[in-house]
C-alpha cells in the first residue's frame, strides 16, 4: 500500500511507527512544517526545552533510563549548533538518540543563506552516522534507518538533516519493515570457539576479576542478569566502570566497588594484581588504565565487546569476543554449565582474602564534623534516605560530587544511573534528570550536582516547571569549581586560578523565581530534615547543600600513575602529579 | 599468570595475524575500501583518518560498480601493527563501508600508479631524458621543441625513480593518481 503526504507528516507518521512517545525540541523556520503537524496530533507528546543542548541531555535520560531511543527536533544553523555537544556526549558514552535538524531548502544550500549551517558536515565526527535527505521519497526510509542504526550495534547517536522544502513536497511514505542496510551489519553472536576458550581460562585462573562497563547496560537488562548469574555462579569479583554501575547490584557478594581513577582502592589493587581480566561491555578508557604500560602487568585479559574498534585501541587483548554482551553471556554461562561448573576453588578464596585484606582499608573513609557538611555525608544520608525507593534514578553533574555520587550511592539495578562518563560534560545532569522524569514520571529522579555545572544548563528548571517534573536538584555547593580546584592543589602549586564560583545566585530565591521550591542547609544536624523536604515536596526542588570548600576527592590515581601508586585520603598528596603525567588530563 | 598459559598475541584482531600486535615497527599497509557511493563517503573516511591521526600516503577513489552504487577507495597507509589493526576495525565502523581488505597482509596483490611527467630542456638533456623514459617504458603524450609529457604507469616506486631521473634533467611538473590495487589470482 502506498501512501502519499508531505514530508513533514512522514516525520510525525515516522515517529510513531517506530513507538516514540516523547520529542525533545525548540522550534525554529526551518521546522515550523514539523512543528504544524506536531500540532495537529496527541499520540507524540513533545517537550519543549530552553535551549537545545538541554534538549538532547533530556533524550540522553530519556534513552538510558528506557532503552528505547530519545529523539530530539531543532531548528537549522543555531538550533543544530547547539545540539553538538549533548551529539559528543552521547557518542562517547554509546547513547541511542535520533536527532531530526531542519536545513534550509534544498535550492538555499551553498549560499549561506539565513540560518545555514553545514549540519552534516559539523556533526559529521560526533554521530555514529548522518543523513542529508534532498527528496521527500527518501525522507521516510532515512528516518526508519536512523533508528535502526541509532540502536543496534554499539548504540550511538544519529541525525537526519531535513530542508525545509523536502518537509513541504509530498512524497510516498514506507513504513520501518520496507528498508535494508546492506552495508551495515553488526554480529550479535560471539565466536564459540573464543567463548570455550574464556571458560578454558576462567577453570583454571586464581586471581579472576570481571570489569564491567555500559555495555552491559547498552546490551538491555538480559544482559545484567546474566551478568548476575555468571558472577554469583563463579564466584568471580566483580568491578564496574562509572558508565556501568548498577548492572551488577552494589548488594550483591561479588561487588567489590568501582575502579578507575577515583576508584575504590580494592577494585584497583585487584585489577593491577589478577590473573584473569574478563572485561565485559568496558572499552580500557584512560579514567581506567592509568598508566598504560603498567596496567595490569601479569594478566590475561579477555575483551566482550561488540564493537571491534574497541578491542586493542588501547590495551591489548589476549582473548577477543565480538559480539553484544547479552548474547556472548549467555553462550559463555551455557559452555561453562555443560563443562561442570568448574573453578578453581582454593586459589580463588585465596584472591578472596587478598581483597577483604585490600577491602579493610576503608579507602572512602573521610573525616566527619559536625560544623560543615562533608559531600561524602551529604551523599550517605541522600543513600540512606532514598535505598527503600526500588524507582530512585540518580543523574550527576561533572566534577567531585560526580565522583563521590559515584562512590557513596549504591545502584541494585541498571538503567538508574545517568551520567556524563566519556565527554564529562558539565550542564549535563539537570537536563537528564528531566528527560529521566518525563520517562517515568512516578519516580524519584534526584540530580546530583556541582553549584558550577549546574548553572551551565539552569535555564531547563523552566522546562521542569511547565511539564510538572518534580526533579530534585540535589546541589553540592563548595563554591568553588571543585575538581579545578583539587587539581590545582595536586599540581599546580595551589594557585587557584579561576576557579572559585564567584557571584553565586541565591537559589532559594532562583527556585521561586522559576516557580518551584528551595531550601538551603548548611548545618550537618539539619541535614536530614533538608533532604526529607525535598524528597516530600510534589514538584521540582532545589536543594542548596552548603558543604566543605575544599574536601578532595579519594582515592584518586594520579594521571600517568599506575593503579597500585594510588592516593588514599590521609596520604601526603604533594607533588603527587609529576613528569609525563603532568601532561595528562 | 602461573595456571594461565594462553600464548601473548596469540589471538589479535584477526585470528590467522600471527603477527607481535606489540611490535613498534612502522608498516605500510594498502587498504581496499568497497563503500556505498553516497554523498560525504569520502569525507567519513578523510575525517577518520585526521580526526585519529593516522597516515595518509595515498588515497583514490572512484566508482567501480555504477548499478550497484559501489566506489573503491585504495588507501596507502603507515603505522604499527596495532595501529593498522585499529584503522581497519575503525573504517569497518563506517556505516557506508561495505569491506575493508588489508591487501598487503591477505595475499599477494599487484599495485599500479599513474604519473605525468613534464620535462622541459634543450639538447643533450633533452636527448637523455627521452632516453631515460624508453628505457622505463614512459610514453610520450605530448611534445613541444623545449618539453615532453611522459606518461607511465608503474609501481610508486618505480614512479619515484623515474622523478628522480627527470630531475636533472628538468622535471617541470608533475601529476600523480595515487595508488590502484588489487589483489592477485581469482
Ligand atoms: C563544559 C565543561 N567545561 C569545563 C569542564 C572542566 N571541569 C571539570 S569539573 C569542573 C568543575 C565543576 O565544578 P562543580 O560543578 O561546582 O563541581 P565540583 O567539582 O565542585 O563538585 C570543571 C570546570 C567540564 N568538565 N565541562
Ligand atoms: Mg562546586
Amino acid at each position: 500500500m502506498s501512501r502519499s503526504m508531505t514530508g513533514a507528516r512522514m516525520v510525525i507518521e515516522a515517529l510513531r511507527d517506530q513507538g516514540v512517545d516523547t520529542v525533545f525540541g525548540y522550534p525554529g523556520g526551518a521546522v515550523l512544517p514539523i512543528y504544524d503537524e506536531i500540532f495537529q496530533q496527541n499520540d507524540i507528546k513533545h517537550i519543549l526545552v530552553r535551549h537545545e543542548q538541554g534538549a538532547v541531555h533530556m533524550a540522553e535520560g530519556y534513552a538510558r533510563s528506557t532503552g528505547k531511543p530519545g529523539v530530539v527536533l531543532v531548528t537549522s544553523g543555531p538550533g543544530a549548533t547547539n545540539a553538538v555537544t549533548g551529539l559528543t556526549d552521547a557518542l562517547l558514552d554509546s547513547i541511542p538518540l535520533v536527532v531530526l535538524s531542519g536545513q534550509v531548502p534544498t535550492f538555499l544550500i551553498g549560499t549561506d543563506g539565513f540560518q545555514e549551517a553545514d549540519t552534516v558536515g559539523i556533526t559529521r565526527p560526533c554521530t555514529k552516522h548522518n543523513w542529508l535527505v534532498k527528496e521527500t521519497d527518501e525522507l521516510a526510509a532515512t528516518i526508519h534507518k536512523a533508528f535502526h542504526v541509532a540502536t543496534s550495534g554499539r548504540p550511538g547517536p544519529v541525525l537526519v538533516d531535513i530542508p525545509k522544502d523536502v518537509q513541504f513536497a509530498t512524497g510516498e511514505y514506507v513504513g520501518p519493515k520496507q528498508i535494508a542496510t546492506p552495508s551495515y551489519q553488526p554480529v550479535k553472536k560471539g565466536d564459540l570457539g573464543q567463548i570455550t576458550r574464556l571458560v578454558e581460562l576462567m577453570e583454571k585462573a586464581e586471581r579472576p576479576i570481571l570489569y564491567t562497563g555500559g555495555g552491559v547496560i547498552n546490551s538491555g537488562t538480559a544482559a545484567s542478569q546474566l551478568l548476575r548469574e555468571l558472577a554469583d555462579a563463579t564466584g568471580f569479583p566483580v568491578t564496574s566502570t562509572l558508565m556501568g554501575l548498577g548492572a551488577y547490584p552494589a548488594s550483591g557478594k561479588g561487588w567489590i566497588g568501582m575502579l578507575g581513577m577515583h576508584g575504590l582502592y580494592e577494585a584497583n589493587m585487584a585489577m593491577h594484581d589478577c590473573d584473569l581480566m574478563i572485561a565485559v561491555g568496558a572499552r580500557f578508557d584512560d579514567r581506567i588504565t592509568g598508566r598504560v604500560a603498567d596496567f595490569s602487568p601479569g594478566s590475561v585479559k579477555a575483551q566482550i565487546d561488540i564493537d571491534p574498534s574497541s578491542i586493542n585501541k588501547v590495551i591489548h587483548v589476549d582473548l577477543p569476543i565480538v559480539g553484544d554482551v547479552g548474547h556472548v553471556l549467555e553462550d559463555l554461562l551455557k559452555v561453562w554449565k555443560s563443562r561442570g561448573r568448574k573453578i578453581n576453588a582454593e586459589p580463588v578464596r585465596k584472591w578472596w582474602v587478598q581483597i577483604e585484606q585490600w577491602r579493610s582499608r576503608n579507602c572512602l573513609a573521610y573525616r566527619g564534623s559536625d560544623k560543615v557538611i562533608k559531600p561524602q555525608h551529604a551523599l550517605e544520608r541522600l543513600q540512606a534516605l532514598t535505598a527503600h525507593r526500588k524507582d530512585r534514578y540518580i543523574t550527576t553533574e561533572v566534577g567531585q560530587h560526580q565522583m563521590w555520587a559515584a562512590q557513596f550511592l549504591h545502584f541494585e539495578d541498571p538503567n538508574r544511573w545517568m551520567t556524563s562518563g566519556g565527554l564529562g560534560t558539565m550542564g549535563y545532569g539537570l537536563p537528564a534528570s528531566i528527560g529521566v522524569q518525563v520517562a517515568h514520571p512516578e519516580a524519584l529522579v534526584v540530580n546530583v550536582a556541582g553549584e558550577a555545572s549546574w548553572l551551565m544548563n539552569m535555564q531547563e528548571m523552566g522546562t521542569a516547571v511547565q511539564f510538572r517534573a518534580p526533579v530534585k536538584q540535589f546541589i553540592l555547593n563548595n563554591e568553588r569549581l571543585g575538581m579545578v580546584r583539587q587539581w590545582q592543589q595536586l599540581l599546580h602549586g595551589e594557585r587557584y586560578s579561576q576557579s572559585w564560583s564567584e557571584s553565586l545566585p541565591d537559589f532559594v530565591k532562583l527556585a521561586e523565581a522559576f516557580g518551584c521550591k528551595g531550601r538551603v542547609v548548611s548545618d550537618p544536624a539539619d541535614l536530614d530534615a533538608a533532604i526529607q523536604e525535598m524528597l516530600d515536596y510534589d514538584g521540582p526542588f532545589i536543594l542548596d547543600v552548603m558543604v566543605e570548600k575544599h574536601e578532595n576527592c579519594f582515592p584518586m590515581i594520579p594521571s600517568g600513575k599506575p593503579h597500585n601508586e594510588m592516593l588514599l585520603g590521609e596520604a601526603s598528596t604533594e607533588g603527587a602529579i609529576t613528569g609525563t603525567g603532568a601532561a595528562l588530563v | 599468570m602461573a595456571a594461565l598459559n594462553i600464548e601473548k598475541g596469540a589471538s589479535s584482531h584477526s585470528a590467522y595475524d600471527l603477527r607481535d600486535p606489540n611490535a613498534q615497527v612502522i608498516e605500510s599497509h594498502t587498504l581496499a575500501v568497497l563503500v556505498e557511493n553516497e554523498p560525504g563517503v569520502l569525507a567519513r573516511v578523510i575525517g577518520l583518518f585526521s580526526g585519529r591521526g593516522y597516515n595518509i600516503d595515498s588515497l583514490t577513489v572512484a566508482e567501480v560498480d555504477h548499478l550497484g552504487h559501489r566506489s573503491r577507495i585504495t588507501i596507502v597507509t603507515r603505522g604499527t601493527p596495532a595501529v593498522i589493526e585499529q584503522i581497519k576495525a575503525q573504517l569497518g565502523r563506517i556505516v557506508p563501508v561495505h569491506e575493508v581488505h588489508d591487501l598487503s597482509v591477505e595475499g599477494p596483490s599487484v599495485e599500479r600508479e599513474l604519473g605525468l611527467f613534464k620535462v622541459a630542456g634543450k639538447g643533450d638533456k633533452r636527448v637523455e631524458a627521452l632516453r631515460i623514459a624508453e628505457i622505463f617504458r614512459a610514453n610520450v603524450v605530448d611534445s613541444t621543441l623545449e618539453s615532453f609529457v611522459f606518461e607511465m604507469t608503474g609501481t610508486p616506486e618505480k614512479l619515484d625513480a623515474f622523478a628522480d631521473l627527470m630531475r636533472p634533467l628538468g622535471l617541470a611538473d608533475l601529476a600523480r593518481t595515487g595508488v590502484a590495487a588489487l589483489s592477485r589470482g581469482a
